[in-house]
């Protein structure tokens, strides 16, 4: 690559509109070869998130043949559901941790692993390993290391002269189990993303900070991580949405329980619609996921927008 | 200095007992989960647990995929996730084509829909397209976990970048010898977008093969479960708790994937790195 002065995008934008565009073809071909897409996600995704908002201001069982419209009932219904606020608070307890572990110790990970040798390379594919392979083996796995009685973990505290963990057998420590599991299976994928981000950085810029005999901890603070922020803006947006989808793990793993205690969104959407037939008020815990996701993603370009072409 | 270059040498000494760790960390449950395959029901429940198994099981396997009709649950796997690539690549592709290369009305507002659908995870939208498939007929059928990834708005957007990497001069060339679109597409422009393709089929594959939530959600019964929802089951094989059971059984879910992983490591790690990257 050459090395470029840096445009801003609004210079960028500028210069679009000077140079001559160049002439593509028009033609109504252009919407043959999109239709079968656009149908794709008009059927699947986009009608069914009206669909969604439709039913859950109805109560409908999917066996009734009539969809009886019941307004706001549902969302008073939930708000007033204890089981549903402790649903939102594990939600957010096990995002907020699972999102914040997984930055911290990737961005770590990462600045340590950034080599290009075999062995360097040879423990980044081992920590990216667990997240190519289902959720439904990593569940399993780690139920398995988790056995209160015959465990792996368990053993290995033993030996170091501790006293054994409940791990998922109580409401006090499973939560924080299935956030051990989602760190370990994530790690890879973050700090890969992160080594990816790091080897983009312009190295003039440490070269520059080399001549002044800058500190390196000020090199990491006022290079890397501004130069870094695209890449943690992205990865803290698809950690966030990944983790309030989790499901896997829940229903493998403790199936919500002991006494509630991992019950998440999506795990008690899925009881609500095909346990216990409640469509519209499953479809409302739904729309809440939605307004969530919305937030997230308004909240992800609204701040790239801000933070990232600062240059 | 003498000083010094102990510090260098205990540092890197430090550096790589912690990657060894780290490794460790990582690759050690998959040993756990290969040795526990191997072991009889006896040495899966002692405490402390056993390293090495002292008389080896490999009927473990056999008995875990007899527990089910594996075959069947092997074989929808393998329909789903080659299904759902056989109808992804062309309609990506020709949908990437036109967003990259043709002026039309309404691009932009299409293009931003079809993005939109890459912040819609199938948990959040999983009820009402239930719904919509059983009013097809579909519910409990392989089409179900077909159709609704029968295009991809991910794949549309890795394709399109590298479609429109190609020199306009190419495509007026051939424009000039009469070629047609189909031919352009075929001959320019897919070889053109080859390793764009294989990173996305190599992703779509992985995902698909081991996707629980979506066949879990959309089926009944045996007739279109896929392996997953089967290795998952096994938990419930010899009245519950036979690990050794589950693991074969977990072994046989993971080995094709690390195997892929272990000969394309690269392009894999590529394949879900990619987006970060940008």
């Amino acid at each position: 690559m050459t090395t470029q002065t840096p445009l801003s995008i609004k210079k960028v934008k500028s210069m679009k509109n000077v140079m001559p565009r160049q002439q593509a073809p028009f033609s109504w071909h252009a919407y043959l070869m999109i239709l079968p897409s656009l149908s794709v996600f008009l059927i699947f995704y986009i009608i069914p998130i009206f669909y969604l908002i439709f039913l859950s201001f109805h109560d409908w069982d999917l066996v009734n043949p009539v969809k009886q419209w019941i307004g706001l009932g549902n969302y008073f219904e939930l708000l007033q559901d204890a089981d549903f606020l402790q649903v939102l608070q594990n939600t957010f307890v096990y995002t907020l941790l699972t999102v914040s572990l997984l930055i911290i110790l990737s961005l770590l990970t990462s600045l340590w692993l950034n080599q290009n040798d075999i062995f360097t390379r040879f423990v980044q594919g081992a920590i990216f390993s667990p997240y190519i392979i289902s959720l439904v083996s990593v569940a399993l796995l780690w139920l398995w290391m988790m056995d209160p009685q015959y465990g792996l973990l368990n053993a290995i505290l033993t030996w170091f002269g501790l006293p054994p963990y409940p791990w998922l057998d109580s409401p006090d420590t499973a939560l924080y189990a299935l956030v051990l599991v989602s760190v370990w299976q994530g790690l890879g994928y973050n700090t890969l993303v992160f080594i990816a981000g790091l080897n983009s950085i312009p190295t003039d810029l440490y070269e520059a900070a080399a001549l002044d005999d800058t500190p390196s901890w000020k090199t990491f603070f006022r290079i890397t991580l501004p130069m870094l922020s695209p890449t943690l803006f992205f990865l803290v947006i698809i950690d966030l949405i990944a983790s309030f989808k989790v499901f896997e793990t829940i229903a493998i793993m403790t199936g919500g329980g002991p006494l509630n205690s991992t019950n998440m969104l999506v795990y008690y959407i899925y009881q609500y619609g095909f346990r216990f037939y409640k469509i519209g008020y499953a479809s409302a815990a739904a729309v809440i996921l939605l307004i969530i996701l919305s937030i997230l993603t308004w909240l992800y370009f609204a701040l790239l927008e801000k933070r990232v072409h600062y240059r | 200095m003498p000083w010094r270059n102990a510090m260098r040498w205990l540092t890197t000494l430090f550096s790589i007992s912690g990657m060894l760790l780290l490794s460790i960390i990582f690759i050690f449950p998959f040993l756990w989960m290969l040795l526990t395959a191997f072991k009889s029901y006896y040495e899966t429940v002692v405490f402390p647990p056993i390293w090495i198994p002292s008389s080896w099981h490999p009927e473990n396997f056999v008995k875990a995929w007899s527990s089910g009709p594996f075959l069947h649950y092997f074989k929808n796997s393998l329909l789903v996730a080659i299904g759902i690539l056989f109808l992804q690549i062309p309609t990506i592709v020709l949908a990437a084509y036109a967003f990259a290369r043709y002026q039309f009305f309404g691009r932009s507002l299409l293009f931003a829909l079809t993005m939109v659908t890459l912040m819609v995870p199938g948990q959040l939208i999983f009820l009402p397209d239930f719904l919509i498939l059983s009013q097809l007929g579909l519910i409990n059928t392989l089409w179900s976990l077909i159709l609704p990834f029968a295009s991809s708005a991910f794949g549309i957007f890795l394709v399109r970048q590298s479609f429109k990497q190609v020199p306009e001069e190419l495509l007026e060339a051939a424009r000039l010898d009469e070629a047609k679109e189909w031919q352009i597409i075929l001959n320019i422009m897919v070889p053109m977008a080859r390793p764009a393709l294989i990173t996305f089929a190599l992703f779509s594959f992985i995902t698909h093969w081991n996707d629980y939530f979506w066949p879990l959600v959309m089926t009944t019964d045996d007739v279109a479960r896929t392996l997953p929802l089967g290795i998952a089951k096994l938990r419930q094989v010899e009245g519950g708790s036979a690990w050794q059971i589950v693991m074969a059984g977990n072994v046989i879910l993971v080995a094709p994937i690390l195997l892929i992983f272990f000969i394309a490591q690269r392009y894999i790690v590529r394949a879900f790195v990619y987006t970060g990257s940008k």
